[in-house]
């Protein structure tokens, strides 16, 4: 699509960040507290100005809805953005996310959550878009850009994002998630450098079913923003890990490539590297790096990636960023410190740092 | 000296000679192509006559005691803002010739070199830099059409085992740098150059472009890194010559001189030039203004699809546009016309022999022809069909990035590889008589370029520049190449108007 006037004209927030991540391999249940407490082990990594979790499998009965989580302002935010839900959705269920009140958490916004399908007749002016999770992304930022003071910061089934501005254990606080059990867990703790603390700007970054955790800066964020205005995403939350989720939607659901590709294409192989491949092999990378190279993500990151198969995680192709991964029976942890990981499982079966560029894919089973 | 005509009395340059140190050995004379140096028979010493001197600086080069210093003629008019000396000395001459001034080289004129208003990013904490003589630095360049999107078949049903690439990769050119020796050619330079240049992108692993004067049989095997050029006189173009190289071009325009054609002088058609032009020694070779079988753009779908079907599509198809008003526009037809590369020549580009007044009025500044196409292949979803070569006025490999970062996939040199071999930009390519033997087919002339030395000067800036721009990303956080191309938030604008910084695409610094 043709870029916005002046889209060249923009802030981007910079942060380090702490994250952590663990997945039940056979959808067994884990408590909200061992993320809880491997975050707050990671309190240093973070100051305050951002943290937050996304769940997996926390709403069993509603499971077929979307479950959008919205943070507006103030109420009448809250209205017009219910105004906008219920004419492209049909409303299952609707009810405040339930918190407690922290003294360190100051202002926080109105937090409610929908629990939503998609209506049998679709409105005009999305009635030529016949992909549902496209229906539902256009929804998403119909209201995120065009509803002031409400955003939607989750819109996937069977999971949640948790997030604002505080240290991650304070946002546990709030948001009672020590009440929470779910099969994959992604934990973030942040430390922005430039902006002003905003609830939306924290992690986890959630579109669809997509959650990203994300520590590092993307380098190559000025073209990776405007590859994606290509195709038609605009991003428009002053942060990097924004692109990441929209490149992972536009390469996995729109382009159908695979976690593990996708993968290379945000990490490719060096061309040394590729020039000792297989021909099968150097012809599939070559072309993946010639064609994607502008979604490239360079600089020093390591993220984690979960939807509602999994857990991802990913580092830069030099490692400039920590990433450990352990595993303890069904379970797998991904950290950026190895204490953290310790804290809440200390006897472990196996603790590796995964190599640079390579991705650390678990699969839910069945 | 009233006796002489009025243009000789305000000549440019004032050759000094050291009394002291000259010892009359005469190698100014046999090195001055332009006889500004003479033997004084009746005072047996070597003198000079300024009025001939070109400012080429060859003499003093090579003076073998020092005694030589070309300076600017002091001689002043009475200052005037409007009436600068430039246009008077113009004046002058036509008024004694009726002719159309020339030019050679690109345009020395005062309009805004954009490059020195924008400034690179670099790392401080939040990210490392990149140290690139501890860590890989890829600058590897693939220019052709790229597809929308990388598909793979899935795996047979009950078959396990990786998805397989479907996609098939249009033709590219593989580059070690973002940088090629833009087109210059035969017979414009000689042919000592041609050997150089293709030894050096061969050795480099980049190509170098033939220009329109068709491709000497003896550098055929080359052809990895060639690209052939077809221009309006289609000189030296035959079935085997399109087959020859990794690309062909098609050159609507130059920089230079956007809107007119070309003229090499019967003077400059030696035996090879010659055979390799396929026309009579000595005759002038016309290009025409415009190709005369493209008067519009579905006549240049038809060129573009000729020549691929003449080549069986082995290799991408690039069209040279000189960047004018409508650039973005023109570019965006040309990809959708079928071609592979666009590549855009900015009004400060180079020449052998362009009208004066087209060189220095005609055209856009590279920088703004850059910015304004790769929006609009974005905007409108092309980009990905066609790279990007920027060429005219890069003067150093900072320009190199800073053409990358505004979304040119690589860039031509022509004068830098030119300076690098020797060129003082004196500016007369178009009389032939280049003293430092490269815009001339003099023999004795031309032997003053060496292959050998001239390919490896060559390589060698090449590889400077290179080691610079890997410095350069490294800085900024970036190990690959790709992910600086159309990255403008590496760049800051400085004393740009808020118009400047909108087609450029970025913002000012301290943003």
């Amino acid at each position: 699509m043709k870029a916005p006037e002046r889209y060249y004209d923009f802030q981007k927030d910079i942060s380090g960040c702490g994250i952590f991540g663990v997945i039940h391999k056979k959808k067994g249940l884990i408590k909200g507290e061992i993320p809880i407490k491997a975050m707050a082990c990671m309190h240093d990594r973070g100051n305050g100005l951002g943290g937050g979790f996304a769940a997996y499998g926390i709403y069993p009965d509603h499971a077929d809805k979307y479950a959008f989580h919205l943070m507006c302002d103030d109420q009448a935010g809250l209205d017009a953005a219910e105004e906008v839900l219920k004419r492209y959705f049909t409303i299952h269920a609707s009810e405040p996310i339930p918190t407690r009140r922290v003294l360190s958490v100051k202002n926080p916004p109105v937090v409610w959550r929908f629990f939503l399908s998609v209506k049998r007749e679709k409105p005009q002016d999305l009635r030529e878009v016949f992909d549902e999770k496209d229906y539902v992304v256009s929804v998403v930022m119909k209201i995120n850009t065009g509803v002031p003071g409400a955003f939607v910061f989750s819109s996937g089934k069977n999971m949640g994002a948790f997030k604002g501005v505080g240290f991650p254990e304070d946002m546990a606080e709030f948001y009672r998630l020590d009440e929470y059990s779910a099969y994959i867990w992604t934990g973030h703790n942040r430390f922005p450098t430039n902006t002003p603390g905003w609830w939306g700007g924290a992690h986890p970054f959630t579109l669809l079913d997509w959650s990203i955790v994300h520590n590092g800066e993307i380098s190559s964020y000025g073209i990776n923003r405007r590859f994606l205005c290509e195709h038609s995403y605009i991003c428009t939350l002053m942060t990097d890990t924004e692109v990441v989720a929209y490149l992972l939607d536009l390469l996995i659901r729109k382009h159908g490539l695979s976690k593990d590709l996708a993968a290379k294409v945000f990490a490719p192989p060096f061309w040394d590297e590729i020039a000792r491949m297989s021909d099968e092999d150097k012809e599939l990378y070559t072309t993946l790096r010639a064609v994607y190279g502008p979604a490239m993500l360079n600089g020093p990151f390591a993220i984690l990636v979960a939807d509602n198969t999994g857990l991802m995680g990913l580092n830069d192709r030099i490692k400039l960023r920590p990433l450990l991964v352990a595993e303890k029976d069904d379970m797998v942890f991904m950290s950026s410190e190895e204490s953290a990981v310790r804290l809440v499982c200390p006897k472990l079966d196996s603790v590796w740092m995964p190599k640079a560029g390579e991705p650390v894919i678990v699969n839910l089973e069945a | 000296m009233l006796f002489q005509p009025i243009n000789k009395n305000y000549h440019d340059y004032r050759i000094e000679r050291d009394k002291d140190l000259c010892i009359n050995c005469k190698v100014c004379i046999r090195q001055c192509a332009y006889e500004a140096h003479f033997w004084d028979e009746a005072r047996q010493k070597v003198r000079h006559d300024n009025t001939k001197c070109v400012g080429c600086h060859r003499c003093e080069a090579l003076c073998p005691t020092g005694a030589l210093c070309i300076r600017l003629n002091e001689s002043e008019f009475r200052p005037n803002a409007c009436w600068r000396p430039i246009f008077m000395k113009n004046i002058y001459k036509q008024a004694d010739t009726g002719g159309v001034l020339l030019a050679g080289m690109g345009s020395p004129v005062d309009i805004p070199v954009y490059w020195d208003n924008l400034l690179l990013d670099a790392s401080q904490v939040t990210n490392p830099s990149i140290d690139p003589l501890r860590e890989p630095m890829e600058l590897k360049t693939f220019l052709g059409s790229k597809p929308d999107r990388v598909e793979f078949a899935a795996p047979a049903k009950g078959k396990k085992g990786k998805p397989k690439l479907t996609t098939k990769l249009a033709p590219q050119i593989e580059l070690n740098y973002p940088i090629m020796f833009s087109a210059m050619s035969f017979g414009s330079i000689n042919f000592n150059l041609h050997v150089a240049m293709a030894r050096a992108a061969t050795e480099l692993g980049i190509c170098y472009n033939t220009g329109e004067g068709g491709l000497h049989k003896s550098l055929y095997k080359y052809g990895k890194n060639t690209i052939v050029q077809v221009a309006s006189g289609r000189f030296g173009v035959h079935a085997e010559y399109l087959n020859a190289g990794a690309g062909i071009e098609i050159k609507i325009g130059q920089g230079a001189k956007p809107g007119i054609g070309g003229h090499l002088p019967g003077e400059k058609i030696n035996e090879k030039v010659s055979e390799t032009r396929m026309i009579p020694v000595g005759s002038d070779a016309i290009s025409p203004a415009p190709h005369h079988d493209i008067y519009s753009i579905e006549d240049l779908h038809q060129l573009i699809f000729a020549l691929k079907e003449a080549s069986r599509y082995r290799v991408p198809v690039s069209v040279k546009i000189a960047a004018v008003h409508n650039v973005a526009a023109i570019a965006s037809g040309i990809v959708r016309a079928g071609a592979d590369i666009v590549a855009i020549d900015g009004m400060r580009g180079g020449t052998g022999a362009a009208p004066a007044m087209i060189r220095d009025n005609v055209g856009i500044p590279i920088e703004l022809a850059i910015a304004a196409v790769d929006q609009r292949l974005r905007d409108e979803g092309i980009r990905n069909r066609a790279s990007i070569i920027a060429a005219g006025g890069t003067r150093c490999s900072a320009d190199v990035v800073k053409a990358i970062a505004l979304g040119a996939d690589a860039c031509y040199i022509g004068t830098a590889a030119l300076l690098a071999v020797g060129c003082t930009l004196c500016g007369k390519c178009y009389t032939g008589k280049c003293p430092w033997g490269i815009a001339t087919n003099d023999s004795k002339l031309s032997k003053r370029q060496n292959p050998d030395i001239a390919a490896r000067k060559m390589a060698n800036l090449i590889r400077a520049w290179g080691h610079e721009i890997e410095e350069m990303l490294g800085g900024m956080g970036l190990n690959s190449i790709e992910s600086l191309r159309g990255n403008r938030d590496k760049l800051r604008a400085v004393g740009l108007s808020s118009t400047e910084m909108d087609i450029l695409g970025v913002k000012h610094a301290g943003r």
